[in-house]
């Protein structure tokens, strides 16, 4: 047999075919969808430009017009990435990485040809779509993702077949992400959390997180007072305590230079209140990431979180900055006084001032010479706030050098951290150790899930003092002047037509009441999806039975789980839409009877002539036959076969009687 | 490289042609990752790092998302391939150096449709073709022939990328067909040898362009001109119009007449052209091959069995 023997044809190197239109306009419209987001994000100047490349592009898809050459697009990557480094300083880091990603995607935009430079746009616009979660992972973020993927996805799928229209592309995508989603689940669940960072951040990682600051100087809690920003939530067990007394302790801050004040010396160890007595309240708080050391808790703390301390002044401190969101349990003793066992040389460091705001100081002295005690004194300064012409507004004039007299004398306008400052300082010079608190006041109840949300606009600041015998005990001056804002809330304490944040006011119920339902939403997000770490991950696992959640049994149960999944999806896929015809299977199963009596169906014989071969061998069921193969005809090639019709022909070859040979 | 083979066929199941209609069960399809898809994991393979590094509890979930959509993928690729029915369709004989044309029924066994999927035999070109649920149609291999003979498709590989060409799956059937190749016609043979042929009778150019005598089905050889045109606008098949000259010419084609120098494939060669030429005039011919003779005739038959014997010839 002289057989050809074909050479290697195939051996040449499969050629990437080239893009058909329609493909391109995918291609334009997922790197458009991806894109979106970067806008908030990106230099303006990148956001431009790229945008003026990509409008180019459909200009040169409309008129059919050839690619730019290979040197103008050398100059655009060279041009692109030194204005990348001319506006970051550098190229590493999270955002100069994501404007390169970007420079790159339209610059692929402008040299795509063939599919494979398709698959290396659709790839980068997966990796662009993560780097959105960069800045931000709330439910928002996450549905615009799900609704890119769907379109990047088809794009995919359009550079596998092209000739479909968009919503069967777009349905397809769907389906298919619809169907890999019971494999995140399972992977997300199990896939074993390892907590990062692998390797040192980018210096720019955590920017742009608010929050408390570790100084204070007028102005600054009043500035955050304007943000509806959440600084953490907060859930009781149990009872909450009741709003006055619901104050979270921040930076404390000892030393003062006239106009800021700042932290002072930290080290040294402090015994923890017994919570096993007094006003003990359980709680755990959930804290937004601000890049800072300290954890909030009621006054005063009496448990530690894991990785933190209780420094001198009764803060707690984190280990490591808190720069994703965490969630502790706590214990407080509200009725717990510390200090009892300060040090003198602590006390004298209480004491220190600088040498300025000389009225202050010379009414300070007037009062201690008036007053018998320190109680009397404290009173006194109180009642000053009190009955002289004071005001607590969010927007009170800036002040000079001498901050506390102007503030005490000229303007007297300001915001929490005024009165505390002022009220410190004139302790201070009066001999009483006093020092400035920072942190949050209040909190509002959430009645959907019963979580207290506390906001960067319920910042405050306040004074301890210390007494003898006693230890350092909160004087809130603010409660003196604008005691609503303790009882109620910032927006019952300003003066009506202030600049409230949004989210404070008071008039409009209906929209607090929907913000309580979407915070509740927004609030369980955080706690079980991005909330998902390491150690929720074990609790959560020990909790559904597995009795020791390492590694290896999640990724054992993972893998096991995955296998089943693909397993039923290829039974479901596979199985669900393979049927013979049933008119076929009829058939089939007629032949299959007749074999039994020998009379066998050949391959190559057609309907009409095994009727013919079947009623010669059997003249009975000549007629019977005959119908049943004008049927078969009919519904396998004709145009006309009806339910009717089917329905007849099973009838028919189920009723048909078939007697042995004689 | 004869290990490879058998490897080869142990591992994909190639165990000779294989008689109609040739089911693609499960355990034919194979599936493995495309470049494109190894890209793909590569990519999710770095995001996770990023992930990882960064805490991005959503970006976890993008990722796996994402690597589902891999697996669903591969799941739907081998599905586009899976069950697919090829059975041997029609094959026309050509002459050596012509390209011939598998024909393939290629039948869709589900109720949804099929998409891209492409087919080619070893050597030859690849063809792609999408499939309507329950839809079956016919594709045409080509491949190109170079010597005379039965020309078998071989291993023919069916294959898919859809939907997102990260996966491709493919399979190798070896449907049971074969097509006859005649020996290539010498291109600048000497005339048809009329007078050398002591039977021939007069050497008359008895073309018989004068009287007509019949029509016979149309084979791809025939002069155009002959083609009964009036015929094919009724909407009939190529007829070819036959005429009979006074008294037809005879030809006996010899083999052994031919110069002794030459070669077997260079006489078969020749033999084609002056069969074709006599054909194309209409002469009755004979052929006669060492071991094999062919007694005068006239009309396709004759011209197929002498194409035939030719293309044979020795086997």
């Amino acid at each position: 047999m002289a057989t050809s023997t074909p050479g290697k044809v195939r051996g040449a190197r499969r050629v990437s075919p080239a893009l058909t239109r329609s493909q391109e306009l995918w291609l334009f419209a997922c790197a458009v969808v991806t894109l979106l987001p970067d806008v908030e994000y990106a230099p303006v100047w990148l956001t431009v430009a790229v945008a003026a490349g990509i409008v180019w592009r459909l200009a040169l898809w409309w008129r059919r017009a050839a690619l730019p050459s290979r040197w103008l697009l050398t100059f655009l990557v060279v041009a692109g990435s030194a204005g990348i480094f001319f506006t970051y300083r550098q190229f590493f880091g999270k955002d100069p990485g994501i404007a390169l990603l970007i420079l790159f995607l339209a610059l692929k935009l402008l040299e795509m040809r063939s599919v494979r430079d398709g698959l290396s746009v659709i790839f980068l616009c997966y990796f662009l779509l993560l780097t959105h979660f960069l800045n931000e992972q709330g439910i928002g973020v996450a549905g615009f993702t799900l609704t890119a993927l769907v379109v990047v996805t088809a794009a995919l799928a359009s550079l596998g077949h092209a000739g479909r229209s968009v919503a069967e592309q777009l349905r397809l995508s769907a389906v298919m992400l619809a169907q890999a989603t019971p494999f995140m689940l399972v992977l997300f669940l199990l896939f074993p959390r390892v907590q990062g960072p692998l390797w040192g951040m980018p210096a720019d990682a955590y920017s742009g997180m608010s929050g408390l600051s570790d100084t204070m100087s007028p102005g600054s809690i009043s500035n955050l007072s304007l943000s509806g920003e959440i600084a953490f939530r907060v859930k009781f067990d149990g009872e909450a305590p009741p709003k006055p007394a619901l104050y979270w302790r921040g930076p404390v801050l000892t030393l003062f230079d006239g106009r800021t004040w700042r932290a002072g010396a930290r080290q040294g160890k402090v015994s923890l209140p017994d919570t096993a007595s007094g006003r003990t309240f359980r709680y755990s708080v959930t804290l937004e990431p601000h890049n800072k050391h300290w954890l909030f808790a009621l006054e005063m703390p009496g448990t530690l979180p894991p990785d933190a301390v209780l420094a001198r002044d009764y803060q707690l401190l984190s280990r490591m900055p808190v720069r994703s969101r965490i969630r502790y349990e706590m214990q407080s003793r509200l009725d717990f006084v510390p200090g009892a066992e300060e040090s003198e040389a602590s006390l004298q460091s209480h004491l220190n001032m600088p040498a300025n705001n000389p009225r202050t100081r010379a009414l300070a002295m007037q009062w201690r010479s008036e007053s018998a005690t320190d109680e009397a004194l404290i009173r006194r300064m109180l009642d000053h706030f009190r009955q002289e012409n004071f005001f607590y507004t969010l927007t009170p004039p800036l002040l000079g050098e001498n901050s506390i007299d102007q503030f005490l004398f000229d303007t007297r306008r300001g915001f929490c951290e005024h009165f505390a400052s002022a009220f410190v300082f004139a302790m201070r010079a009066a001999g009483v150790p006093a020092r400035v608190v920072t942190g949050y006041q209040g909190g509002e109840q959430n009645p959907v899930d019963g979580y207290l949300i506390v906001r960067q606009s319920d910042a405050h600041a306040w004074a301890e003092v210390w007494l003898k015998d006693t230890g350092w005990v909160r004087i809130d001056p603010t409660a003196a002047i604008a005691p609503s804002r303790i009882e109620a809330g910032l927006a019952s304490a300003v003066p009506a037509g202030e600049p409230l944040p949004f989210f404070v006011r008071a008039d409009l119920s209906w929209l607090r009441d929907i913000r309580f339902r979407w915070d509740a939403v927004t609030n369980s997000w955080n706690q079980w999806v991005l909330g998902y770490t390491p150690q929720r991950q074990r609790e959560v696992l020990s909790r559904l039975g597995m009795r020791e959640p390492d590694w290896k049994a999640m990724t054992a149960v993972m893998a096991a789980l995955c296998g089943l999944l693909l397993l039923g999806l290829t039974f479901w896929t596979l199985h669900k839409r393979i049927h013979a015809d049933k008119t076929v299977r009829a058939w089939n199963r007629l032949s299959r009877r007749l074999a039994r009596v020998g009379l066998a169906r050949k391959d190559w014989e057609g309907p009409a002539d095994y009727a013919r071969r079947v009623a010669l061998a059997q003249p009975e069921l000549a007629r019977p036959m005959e119908t049943i193969a004008a049927l078969y005809i009919e519904l396998r090639y004709g145009k006309l076969g009806s339910k009717a019709t089917q329905q007849q022909l099973h009838g028919l070859i189920a009723n048909l009687e078939i007697a042995a040979p004689k | 490289m004869a290990a490879a083979a058998s490897f080869k066929r142990w591992l994909f199941r190639l165990y000779g042609p294989e008689s109609a209609p040739i089911v693609l069960t499960q355990r034919r399809v194979y599936v493995l990752p495309t470049k494109a898809g190894l890209t793909y994991a590569a990519a999710l393979g770095f995001m996770l790092i990023g992930a990882i590094n960064y805490n991005l509890s959503l970006g976890y979930a993008l990722i796996f998302l994402l690597a589902g959509l891999g697996l669903v993928a591969l799941l739907h690729t081998f599905r586009n391939l899976v069950q697919l029915e090829i059975s041997p369709g029609h094959v026309e004989p050509v002459f050596a150096g012509d390209s011939t044309c598998f024909g393939l029924q290629v039948r869709n066994r589900r109720d949804l449709g099929r998409f891209s999927i492409s087919l080619h035999c070893e050597g030859g070109g690849t063809v792609s073709t999408d499939l309507a649920a329950s839809a079956t149609t016919s594709v045409s291999l080509p491949l190109a022939t170079r010597r005379r003979g039965w020309l078998r498709p071989g291993r023919v590989t069916l294959e898919t990328r859809y939907p997102l060409c990260l996966v491709r799956a493919w399979s190798y059937v070896e449907p049971d067909m074969r097509c006859l190749v005649y020996p290539r016609p010498e291109a600048s043979a000497p005339p048809l040898p009329l007078s050398a042929t002591g039977e021939a009778g007069g050497a008359r150019t008895g073309m018989g362009t004068e009287d007509f005598s019949g029509l016979r089905t149309h084979q791809p050889a025939d002069s155009p001109r002959h083609v009964a045109w009036k015929a094919v606008a009724r909407g009939q098949p190529l007829l070819t119009k036959q005429f009979m000259g006074a008294d037809t010419a005879q030809v006996w084609l010899y083999w052994r007449e031919l110069p002794p120098d030459m070669g077997v494939e260079a006489r078969l060669s020749r033999l084609t052209r002056w069969l074709i030429d006599a054909h194309a005039r209409g002469l009755a011919y004979g052929l006669r091959l060492p071991g094999k003779e062919i007694p005068l005739g006239q009309g396709a038959r004759q011209y197929q069995d002498c194409l035939e014997a030719l293309a044979l010839h020795g086997n």
